[in-house]
């Protein structure tokens, strides 16, 4: 199962070697991190995402709450909260393809970004199902290119 | 006024109560040394191997219960620290160590002796810091001596390049640490007491298992109260011995548990109802194969740490905070803990299986060499171990009586820890004998450091159990790889098949200027460890013992804790 963890940290240098190295050393896996000031320079948050069972991921915890500079760690699988993600994806097309494509982005609430004769470029972004099911989508079209963020997240209210 | 930033860093220091340094110097640290010089209140320990000063410190720490602080130059100087720290880590021991680091201007350039010294112990230390600025410099070896000597111990690295031991600034002390991502304390929950409590009310076979976390947290006292108000029976890690005194004729004292544990702490704890851990941290040296340990016994958990709860085995009743506070509370309140039944059958376990061994009057066996060392020592001297048989047989036949008297290299099995450990012991501790323990593979390991007990006059002795083997790796080269003993002989071998000691520790001693002698036959025992123990100066004892002697009970890697080999009726 798949656990998102958001982790304030102390805006230091080095803090995402100490947690990334964290990961390595104990053989955690992290399926995506994202890392960002906050509203306070002085602090970052890292939106984590964790596979593991229930037992891994509390030792996840507990051992990222034991770095000297994790501020704070909350575990967002157990409450309520919102998630993005934002890809940028590359589709070589022709005339007669762009139409295609544009519709399925508007279909995602997507934005064409970059266009060339050959090429065009979405930006989509949401929920990691949803970025999923356009990159499905356009898998068929032929993607060129594509970059895709970890998992920002905020607990609702 | 302003001042350097080495004056800055000793004066730090001597706030902090720092009263010895193990220290190396090194090209970008000669301003620190140069600091320490003219110091009159911290004396200044020059070693003859960083490593050796990294296990010095640590060695002081664990007998004095202080933080230990060693002093190394940038890139090798640095590097040879890391065994040390990483032990250090391994067994939450309360250190500071400093490094030297090449100029900030210069940080990142493959500079000459630079390393990435905070990178590389970033797994291995409590938290580590690199020094940019002379500015932070107070305030980050304040927060050092907080982070290593509260919550669950360890040992702290402060990196300080020499730009920042040479510049200047104006001293500013400050007063208070705060760090607000660093909350060590923890308020023993009342809830969870309860909880305990019910548990122990209900229970038929309980076994108390203490570790480490007792002697770091002081609480060997209070655990020893604990275990006889209620008559619960108490076994001991390797770190743990000490915290309750050792008596096999105390029918609540199970000895040490695991691998070489007991027989019967081991068959108490397999058959246990519940068991009451106390800062220890279910190693698989001691819970044996983990999905047969304990199979039908409820566990409650008591640690500062609370990533060490629920890590190896699921706990019951988890109390995170001091082993003091927790012991104190579970003091505070009356009831009943109902043992007569399991103590008989404990009894019954201790009499058809004691700890023994096959005494000889040929050849020196080495249970026997450590029985009389504790006789001779009334079981009060500080015994500082290396890592292998010999380390076993201290465990298993000291009769440790307080806390803070058994200095060993638990978690990272480090070979050359207890030469080095056992001389800043010495100097923690001039009060009390200090023996170091080795085998004549381990005692190698850090063999320069006779030097530093020569020229300071430290007066710490050591016993070489002298088996002209690597002898744990040869027990398990008997035991489990068809005898093939692959790198373990240290013996020379003569074309003629005759076997000669070597190096002659004897003689080895002497060229330090050491007083030195061995004995080879169990009758003149008693005398070589007299004569050692009269010696004011460091003096050394090679003792030969029997060469393929092995260290039993034992219990298989991977095998559970009621399979063992060896000791048993």
């Amino acid at each position: 199962m798949q656990y998102t963890l958001s982790v304030l940290v102390e805006n230091h240098f080095g803090v995402l070697a100490r947690i990334a190295g964290l990961f390595s050393a104990r053989g955690f896996n992290i399926v995506s991190l994202s890392v960002a000031e906050t509203e306070d320079p002085s602090i970052s948050v890292m939106t984590i995402v964790v596979d593991g069972d229930n037992r891994i991921v509390d030792q996840v915890k507990k051992q990222l709450n034991k770095l000297i500079e994790v501020i704070k760690v909350r575990d967002l699988t157990e409450e309520e909260y919102v998630e993005r993600e934002l890809a940028l994806i590359k589709v070589g097309v022709n005339a007669t393809k762009r139409r295609e494509i544009i519709e399925i982005a508007d279909v995602f609430k997507g934005k064409v970004v970059d266009i060339s004769h050959t090429t065009i470029t979405i930006e989509v972004t949401g929920s990691e199902e949803k970025v999923d099911a356009i990159i499905d989508l356009l898998k068929s079209h032929g993607i060129l290119e594509m970059a895709r963020t970890g998992k920002i997240a905020l607990i609702r209210g | 006024m302003t001042i350097s930033g080495g004056k800055i860093l000793v004066e730090c220091l001597k706030r902090e109560g720092v009263e010895v340094i193990f220290g190396y110097p090194g090209g970008v640290v000669i301003p620190l040394f140069d600091v320490l010089y003219e110091e009159k209140d911290i004396k200044l320990i020059h070693v003859r191997h960083e490593q050796g000063a990294a296990h010095a410190a640590d060695g002081y720490a664990r007998a004095s219960g202080k933080v230990g602080v060693c002093l190394a130059t940038s890139g090798p100087g640095a590097t040879n620290l890391i065994t040390g720290i990483a032990t250090a880590y391994m067994d939450s021991i309360p250190m500071v160590a400093i490094t030297g680091q090449v100029a900030t201007s210069m940080i990142g350039s493959d500079a000459f002796q630079e390393v990435d010294i905070t990178g590389i112990t970033r797994p291995i230390t409590k938290h580590n810091f690199l020094v940019k600025d002379v500015n932070d410099l107070a305030r980050i070896v304040r927060e050092a001596f907080y982070i290593a000597s509260t919550g669950r111990p360890g040992p702290v690295l402060i990196d300080v390049p020499k730009d920042v031991l040479t510049s200047k600034t104006e001293f500013v002390w400050p007063e208070k640490v705060e760090l607000r991502s660093y909350k060590p304390f923890f308020k023993v929950n009342q809830g969870q007491i309860k909880k305990a409590i019910e548990l122990l009310e209900k229970a038929e076979r309980p076994v108390i298992y203490y570790g480490g976390g007792v002697i770091a947290g002081n609480a060997g006292g209070l655990l020893t109260e604990f275990a006889r108000k209620h008559s619960i029976p108490v076994t001991s890690t390797l770190l743990g011995l000490g915290a309750y005194p050792v008596d096999h004729t105390d029918p609540l004292y199970l000895g040490m548990l695991g691998m070489h544990g007991t027989v019967y702490a081991n068959y108490a704890i397999y058959h246990s109802d519940l068991i009451l851990a106390i800062g220890a941290r279910f190693d698989d040296r001691v819970t044996g194969k983990i999905d047969e340990f304990a199979p039908n016994a409820k566990i409650i958990h008591i640690d500062i740490d609370p990533s060490s709860i629920s890590k190896n085995v699921v706990v019951d009743v988890p109390i995170v905070g001091d082993v003091k506070d927790a012991l104190q509370e579970l003091l505070k309140h009356s009831f009943t803990v109902r043992t007569d039944a399991w103590l008989k059958q404990i009894a019954e376990w201790k009499k058809s299986n004691p700890l023994t061994y096959q005494q000889s009057s040929q050849v020196i066996k080495p249970q026997f060499v450590i029985e009389s060392l504790s006789r001779l020592t009334k079981h009060k001297a500080i015994i500082s171990t290396e890592v292998g048989q010999h380390q076993m047989w201290v465990a298993q036949y000291y009769q440790f009586q307080s806390p803070r008297t058994l200095l060993s290299s638990g978690g990272l099995g480090t070979m050359g820890f207890g030469f080095p450990a056992g001389i800043g012991a010495q100097i923690a501790r001039p009060d009390k004998t200090t023996i170091v323990v080795a085998g004549d593979g381990s005692f190698q390991m850090n063999v320069q450091e006779m030097a530093t007990a020569q020229f300071y006059d430290i007066p710490v002795k050591v016993i070489i159990l002298n088996n002209t083997y690597l002898g744990m790796v040869r027990q398990w080269q008997e035991l489990f790889y068809d005898k093939r003993y692959s790198a373990v002989k240290l013996a020379k071998i003569s074309s003629d098949g005759k076997e000669y000691y070597y190096p002659d520790f004897v003689k080895l001693a002497e060229a330090y200027g050491w007083w030195a002698s061995r004995v080879v036959t169990p009758q003149d025992v008693e005398q070589a460890l007299k004569d050692l123990l009269a010696q004011k100066g460091p003096a050394l004892l090679d003792v030969i013992i029997e060469q393929e002697e092995n260290v039993f009970p034992m219990v298989p890697a991977g095998a559970n804790l009621t399979q063992m080999i060896g000791g048993l009726a």
